[in-house]
């Protein structure tokens, strides 16, 4: 039987959720110099909030545009020369919000170094920029894998927001420096091949069900491969 | 009233285990809710809704009414006016007369909740009854622009609440306390949003004398400048010179508002003979809405300003292309060219609506995208996941919150 060739974890994988409430500041930009002073003084709840958001609230739009700066530079600004800059930062590279924030920030100076005109663009009253802040919340699922096979039945069942907070926040807000999957895959599953196909990912550049649904095929093709399931 | 179970085919079980695993965090808390008005209005139209769920979720929660005479609503709508930015004479004896049926709410209310929510301006002041337990103020006005009078007056009550509630970005005001955006929703299981058959569909077309023969072009709204029917009529034409289309105006409740009737004169006016324009002034029929929704091409929402624009949501929800003025929480329904087009002119509403009539697959694929959006982030379960989380908020500081 199938279910008797399936290794067990030394530790089963429990499924979290992060479910999100947007904190306003009332503080707003309508410029890139402006919008430049935001990003240095926020805090990094609202740098995450301005990076992620749209991976959430825009599920079927892939990939782009990827985060609210680019968004808001390229559509209110209309300075599309910065806003592809912004649009591709390169978000797996940074571990940590902070290092993030300081990509944007240098993105943004740089440019204006370069093109002194482009402060002098401002955004429309209806279009201008609010800073909000992301509060989020954490909190165990009922469910949990002892397998790759019950975690690739969880996988198919459980909410995006599960996966979204394996796979982004754990990293980057929280600091983990993998994602979830790849860190319970190698040290309790013992393999390594799998979890580093899965860190290998750039989930920024996929629609979260197109996430799930990448995650299932490559947990589903390694069960086949080693267990001879089709 | 619906059960919680019959979201399930539309939101999935996740969404709903999520829901159960909140309200097993507030266990014990009361939330007691406070308006104006116990029917009629956004307000009390979902808070019907959402009362009995949060109940069903056994997160214990009551809703009261203040009580006031003319004078305080007349106070009250003058406040309203003033806070959307309208000229309005508010003296000081408007002002008293707001603070007397305040105090005797105060003293009469009887304040249950360890969370008490205050809806909009007019309970406002019963916050002076606060004692150690949590209050939050919703404003679920555009208060972008307000005049100022009215709200530094309103400020010195909205500074002694813990948080303050608003609708869009656009809204949020520099203030001392924490404030959350919590958009509105629509409830797909309502009379408004709920399927329907095409042969109910059909009555009612029949019923307005509606034919399915030309393409139909929708505004649905109450009779109001500021949702520029006239604009719409003037959009309607141009396209008219260029694709032969229909065009309806549905609203109600205008029968007993004297600047709403002088509007839909003026609209009347503004369609001429074309027996192609369909001027409906309706009593509150959610059915009927639905219905005309359904049956359009394309929905256009040309509003010069809005608290929220949720005829916006419903005409996504029901997966139909939808031109829109970028105007209040529109913005936040509709990405532009990604879920709908939006517009900032006549001119630019009657381009998109010639777009969406001559483009059929590329109309259908913004309704998808923006039945998905909808789907996604404005339908009563998010709403009532987000007053659980912004309940949740008022216990702890920190922006990563373990439960």
């Amino acid at each position: 039987m199938i279910e008797n060739e399936i290794k067990k974890a030394m530790e089963p994988f429990h499924f979290y959720t992060r479910l999100h409430l947007s904190e306003l500041t009332g503080l707003k930009a309508s410029n890139l110099p402006e919008l430049l002073g935001l990003i240095k003084d926020a805090p990094d709840s609202a740098i995450y909030h301005h990076t992620h958001r749209f991976l959430l609230q825009h599920q079927y739009l892939s990939p782009e545009p990827p985060n609210d700066f680019a968004y808001w530079v390229t559509s209110a600004l209309g300075d599309d020369r910065l806003g592809e800059k912004l649009a591709s930062i390169d978000t797996m590279k940074y571990l940590t919000i902070r290092d993030l924030r300081e990509k944007i920030i240098v993105t943004i100076e740089s440019y204006l170094k370069a093109y002194p005109s482009s402060a002098k663009r401002f955004a429309s009253e209806n279009e201008v920029f609010y800073l909000i802040k992301c509060v989020s919340f954490i909190m165990p699922t009922a469910y949990i894998a002892n397998d790759l096979r019950e975690f690739v039945e969880i996988l198919n069942k459980i909410t995006i927001d599960s996966i979204y907070f394996h796979m982004f926040e754990a990293r980057l807000r929280l600091e983990r420096k993998s994602n979830d999957f790849s860190l319970w895959i190698e040290s309790s599953i013992g393999d390594k091949d799998l979890a580093d196909k899965i860190l290998k990912l750039d989930p920024y550049t996929f629609t979260l069900e197109d996430l799930r649904k990448t995650l299932i095929q490559m947990v589903t093709k390694k069960i086949g491969k080693n267990y001879g399931q089709a | 009233m619906a059960r919680l179970e019959e979201y399930k085919p539309i939101v999935g079980q996740g969404v709903l285990d999520d829901l159960r695993a909140l309200a097993e965090r507030l266990k014990g808390k009361t939330i007691q809710h406070i308006n104006s008005t116990a029917v009629g209005g956004g307000v009390a139209e979902i808070l019907t809704r959402m009362v009995p769920l949060f109940q069903e979720l056994n997160v214990n929660t009551r809703w009261d009414v203040i009580k006031g005479g003319d004078k305080f609503f007349e106070v009250t709508k003058k406040f309203h006016n003033a806070l959307h930015g309208r000229a309005e004479e508010i003296n000081e004896a408007d002002f008293a007369a707001f603070m007397e049926t305040s105090i005797e709410n105060m003293n009469e209310m009887q304040y249950f909740g360890d969370i008490v929510y205050i809806h909009d301006p007019q309970p406002i002041a019963l916050i002076q009854k606060k004692t150690d337990n949590k209050w939050i103020w919703r404003c679920h006005v555009d208060v972008s622009n307000p005049d100022r009078t009215v709200w530094e007056f309103l400020y010195s009550f909205i500074a002694r609440y813990d948080a303050a509630v608003f609708s869009s970005p656009e809204f949020s005001p520099k203030i001392p306390i924490r404030q959350f955006l919590i958009s509105p929703s629509i409830d797909p299981l309502s009379d408004k949003n709920k399927e329907l058959s095409e042969d109910v569909i059909n009555m009612v077309l029949e019923k307005y004398h509606i034919k399915k023969d030309k393409p139909i072009i929708t505004q649905i709204s109450r009779f109001d400048r500021l949702k520029d029917p006239v604009g719409v009529i003037e959009a309607y034409q141009e396209v008219k010179k260029y694709i032969d289309c229909q065009l309806i105006l549905a609203g109600g409740g205008a029968t007993d508002d004297p600047e709403g009737i002088k509007v839909y004169e003026e609209t009347k006016e503004k369609a001429g003979n074309d027996k192609d324009v369909h001027i409906l002034l309706m009593p509150q029929n959610d059915t009927e809405i639905n219905a005309l929704q359904r049956a359009s091409t394309v929905i256009i929402q040309k509003s010069l300003k809005e608290g929220f624009g949720l005829t916006v949501a419903e005409a996504l929800w029901k997966g139909k292309p939808v031109v829109a003025s970028a105007v209040g929480g529109i913005p936040l329904q509709i990405k532009h060219k990604y879920s709908g087009l939006l517009c900032h002119s006549v001119e630019g509403a009657t381009f998109a609506l010639k777009q969406l009539l001559n483009s059929s697959a590329y109309a259908k694929k913004l309704g998808e995208n923006g039945r998905e959006h909808i789907k996604n982030n404005f339908l009563i379960t998010r709403h009532l996941k987000d007053y659980m989380l912004l309940f949740l908020s008022l216990y702890h500081k920190e922006d990563v919150i373990y439960l």
